[in-house]
């Protein structure tokens, strides 16, 4: 138990490059602002970096609250160079908006609650957590200040309030029973408290997650809000509160017979399952996207139900984490790039601009699990955790629902390739996606040199 | 140097994203599968025996997956069959102008069929085994005629389905074995003190190659996919990813479920037998030219797995390695042949634009060399003796029936009653196509140089073969005794 503020360096940074850049962006011009950019980028990078440091000393907790191991050091770095990719990608539509550097900072704080939710080791700091990572979203949907950006971010605001409360009730009933908030004192409570206790914070966390069934706002706020700030609420937040989960589930619920691991198999393949069936006949990508990031949550609760049983869980869940992130960033960056967000208007993109073709064709078919992409090695950690900790029927689940995801992902691929006339892509998003399926291909192949790392200590 | 054959077309391939490289397409394409192949018969030539040229690195350690590469007696013929049939399509793809990326697309495959044959990890295997899909799935959807987008999207979804079903069928003797590691399972093969879970992880493999191979009823998806496939993609999709399916049986499910495997013979050989008889007797129903060459595709795969089949019965081990041996040659045979056949198909499509047999007619008249060339693939097909057919096919069945079990002998009968179909069907096609009566679709002129120097090779290999097998049996007898002791033990 220390109580070093060092141990929160990249928090700390992240949370100086949200005021420092709201601060630049305040006293700067209108069109001055990328300064903002600019800094909150730096900060991110430099929260990556200090994580990485982190991750060299030993594990710890610090403030008693704040769990310091492989989990909260992978999302930490998943989280700050993912929110650094989105920041590149928002730069361009948001360039010259009178509010442009709140942008960056409604980014950034967000991505710090993010962390949080990760590292979170204590039900209070795990409410905050959910608040600091909840609020910035809600305006960022809104940003545009549009109709459909006003109708996302309408709906995702009444969602997380409504699902919030019961998570505030759960942490109450547990207080109350076990007469501390810190996870370590909550494992030995009564089957029946925890087990309610249990299912209200749930609604919580699976609405950051995404998952069946707190996903109703998904294909709405991916819909209506900008691009860029829908490829941050589909990728980032998920990655925060997969790891909260499998924290609550590794050492306060998974132990006993609570029925936490059916419950959240079960949760895991009504995702998956609702998701890619939704996703079938969506002609905007976004709301594509939308469902696909639905049913990869499924894929990715898979390993958290079975938290504890396996020793690959931790790893295939990071793992996954990371390897998703990357994918889906590419994919939104496309979106991005070549502002078409119907699959018609994506005919001819390959005569257009091969190199953003191959790179869709690469981030479409890793979320399918293609090998030798980074999600075929995350997915592979996955069916082989399922089938270690007892759940194969899990793993089963998982290989029906990515043959039925290989459908909606063909049908955007095939437009790309047919004669057609396709607009000139944005060059800093186009590199962006070619970076993500690039980066997508190398940790797949490269997968042996990094899953050591996710599973230290 | 086993990494470099593997990898070399796939370099190749990264040479088309440079600019400019248009209009050398396919010259590049064509020195790039010749290399490959003058490798492969280096490799040949300097193979030791046993398990040569190996590669081991370690890849996820996690579950101890590795970079695991080697090749014996069972991979080398496939491998050299691999990069044969690839330069073929190259250079016939050389009649006409080559897009860069048609080319680069068939480089990968090559790499990809050529590392799945050298695979000796389960999860390379499946790796390599899944990009095959999906480059057969562009070549199929962009470059391919008739109602493409559909047969692609089947054949995609089909294959993908079976494949998983495989992942799943490994991952299970990874939680049997703890690692992926084709020859360490080997050694100690999981789950034998435990039948149950063995036969539910053979029903996984089993399934996931039977689809590739395919066996019946996992077929369908290969007759839309042929006929709509351009005719390159044909001869490589039955040529040789066919053989993945057949080969992960020779491969990975009889030395690493022998239990499993020797209890569930009969299943095999009865599915063989079926591919065998519903093969030929669909075949000899069909119009379409292509169709047709498909489904004796289904027949001669079922040839493949009666005979390994059988490798797992309780009889002596002489006639049952017999059988394995005439299986691996009946792989390299249909290779072959079957390529040949698609590439024949194929200037037929190019002259006629149709496949439909009532509408042709009379092509030796006015295609000699064609005619030549057709008439010579389908009687090495039906199995006459002189070509490599033969050699294959007489193996089989001499192994099937040698077994001495009575049921095994009627197996072997009915599954000779198969290539009594197959030669009437085939001279039913020659007589109806080649011979006649002028047809209302016309084939002329004959066949240009490209077209003739892409399939006479794969005949005078196959010529070959059959005449002299010798220095072919020699590489396969060892590894064929080697998986009957596998297969073989309690």
């Amino acid at each position: 138990m220390t109580e070093n503020p060092w141990d929160l360096l990249p928090e700390l940074l992240i949370l100086g490059g949200a005021v420092t850049g709201l601060l630049t962006g305040a006293f700067s011009a209108r069109e001055r602002q990328g300064r903002a950019a600019w800094i909150s980028a730096a900060a991110l990078v430099a929260a990556a970096v200090a994580a990485m440091a982190a991750a060299l000393r030993p594990d710890g907790m610090a403030f008693e609250s704040w769990a310091l191991d492989p989990l909260t050091h992978v999302v930490r770095v998943v989280v700050a160079l993912a929110t650094a990719a989105v920041v590149v990608l928002a730069r361009r539509r948001a360039r010259g908006h009178p509010r442009e550097a709140e942008l960056y900072a409604l980014l950034l704080l967000a991505a710090l609650g993010t962390l949080a939710l990760a590292a979170a080791d204590d039900l209070l700091v795990l409410v905050s957590a959910y608040l600091l990572a909840s609020v910035p979203g809600y305006a960022l949907a809104g940003f545009a200040k549009d109709g459909p950006g006003t109708e996302a971010a309408l709906k995702y605001y009444l969602m997380g309030a409504f699902l919030g409360v019961p998570m505030l009730a759960g942490v109450t009933l547990l207080y109350g029973a076990a007469g501390t908030t810190a996870y370590g004192g909550l494992a030995g409570e009564r089957p029946g408290i925890a087990a309610v206790a249990a299912v209200l914070l749930l609604a919580g966390v699976l609405f950051k997650a995404g998952a069946v069934p707190a996903h109703f706002w998904v294909p709405d706020v991916t819909q209506g809000a900008p691009i860029a700030v829908a490829a941050f609420v589909t990728t980032v937040p998920k990655a925060g509160a997969l790891a909260a989960l499998l924290r609550l589930g590794g050492e306060v619920f998974g132990a006993a017979g609570y029925g936490w691991r059916p419950l959240l198999g079960l949760v895991a393949v009504a995702t998956m399952t609702l998701g890619n069936l939704a996703a079938f006949h969506q002609d905007d990508v976004r709301r594509l996207l939308a469902y696909s990031t639905i049913a990869q949550a499924g894929y990715a609760l898979v390993p958290v139900a079975v938290a504890g049983a396996s020793a690959l869980a931790v790893p295939a869940l990071l793992f996954y984490v990371a390897a998703y992130a990357v994918t889906n960033l590419g994919a939104f960056a496309v979106v991005a790039a070549t502002g078409r967000t119907t699959l018609a208007g994506q005919t001819g993109l390959a005569r257009r601009s091969p190199a953003l073709a191959v790179a869709l064709t690469v981030c479409l078919l890793g979320l399918v699990g293609t090998p030798p992409t980074a999600v075929f090695a995350g997915k592979l950690l996955v069916l082989g955790a399922a089938w270690d900790g007892g759940h194969p029927w899990l793993a089963v689940a998982v290989v029906v629902n990515t043959v039925i995801s290989l459908f909606y992902y063909l049908r955007w691929i095939r437009p790309v390739f047919a004669g057609g006339d396709a607009g000139r892509p944005d060059p800093w998003a186009a590199g962006i996606a070619c970076a993500a399926a690039a980066l997508s291909v190398v940790l797949g192949i490269g997968a042996g040199a990094v899953t050591p790392l996710m599973s230290l200590g | 140097m086993l990494s470099l054959v593997i990898f070399l077309p796939l370099a190749a391939a990264a040479v088309f994203a440079l600019p400019r490289t248009g209009r050398a397409a396919g010259a590049v394409w064509i020195a790039a599968a010749a290399a490959d192949l003058a490798l492969a018969v280096a490799l040949w030539a300097t193979y030791p025996g046993g398990i040569g040229h190996e590669t081991r690195l370690r890849w996820i350690p996690t579950v101890s997956a590795g970079y695991h590469i080697g090749v014996d007696g069972l991979s080398l013929p496939l491998i050299a069959m691999t990069c044969v049939l690839f330069l073929c399509c190259a250079v016939y793809s050389a009649r006409g102008p080559v897009s860069r990326s048609y080319a680069a697309l068939f480089l990968f495959l090559q790499t990809v069929s050529v590392g799945l044959f050298a695979a000796l990890d389960l999860l390379l295997f499946f790796v390599f085994f899944d990009l095959s899909i999906v480059g057969m799935y562009f070549v199929i959807a962009g470059w391919g005629h008739g109602d493409r987008a559909r047969s692609a999207l089947m054949f995609f979804l089909y294959t993908f389905l079976g494949s998983l079903v495989l992942l799943l069928g490994f991952i299970g003797l990874y939680v049997g074995g703890r690692t992926f590691d084709i020859a360490d399972l080997a050694r100690v093969p999981p789950f034998a003190d435990r039948p149950g879970a063995a036969a539910v992880v053979l029903l996984a493999v089993g399934v996931g190659l039977a689809v590739k191979t395919p066996a019946v009823p996992l077929h369908t998806w290969l007759p839309p996919a042929h006929t709509d496939a351009p005719a390159a993609g044909s001869a490589v999709l039955a040529g040789v990813l066919l053989k993945m399916g057949a080969y992960g049986f020779a491969r990975i499910a009889m030395p690493l479920l022998p239990g499993a495997w020797q209890r569930y013979a009969w299943v095999i050989i009865c599915v063989g037998l079926a591919g065998v008889l519903y093969g030929a007797l669909v075949a000899l129903a069909q119009d379409d030219v292509k169709r047709l060459i498909a489904y004796t595709s289904v027949n001669h795969m079922g040839y493949i797995l009666l005979a390994l089949g059988a490798a797992g019965l309780a009889a002596p081990s002489a006639p049952r390695t017999l059988a394995v041996s005439g299986a691996v040659t009946q792989m390299v045979s249909h290779g072959l042949l079957t390529g040949a056949l698609f590439l024949v198909a194929g200037v037929l499509w190019d002259r006629a634009r149709t496949y439909d047999a009532r509408r042709l007619g009379g092509v030796a008249a006015t295609a000699p060399r064609l005619t030549a060339l057709a008439a010579l693939a389908a009687f090495g097909s039906l199995g006459l003796p002189g070509l490599s057919g033969f050699i294959a096919e007489f193996q089989i069945f001499a192994g099937v029936i040698g077994t001495g079990l009575p049921a095994a002998v009627v197996a072997g009968a009915l599954g000779v009653t198969g290539i009594l179909i197959t030669a009437a069907l085939f001279l039913r096609v020659l007589h109806r196509v080649f011979l006649g009566p002028p047809g209302e679709a016309g084939v002329n002129p004959d066949t240009r140089w490209p077209e003739t120097a892409a399939i006479a090779p794969l005949l005078a290999l196959s010529v070959l073969i059959g005449l002299a097998p010798r220095w072919l049996l020699d590489l396969i007898e060892p590894v064929s005794a080697a998986i009957v002791s596998l297969v073989g033990r309690p």
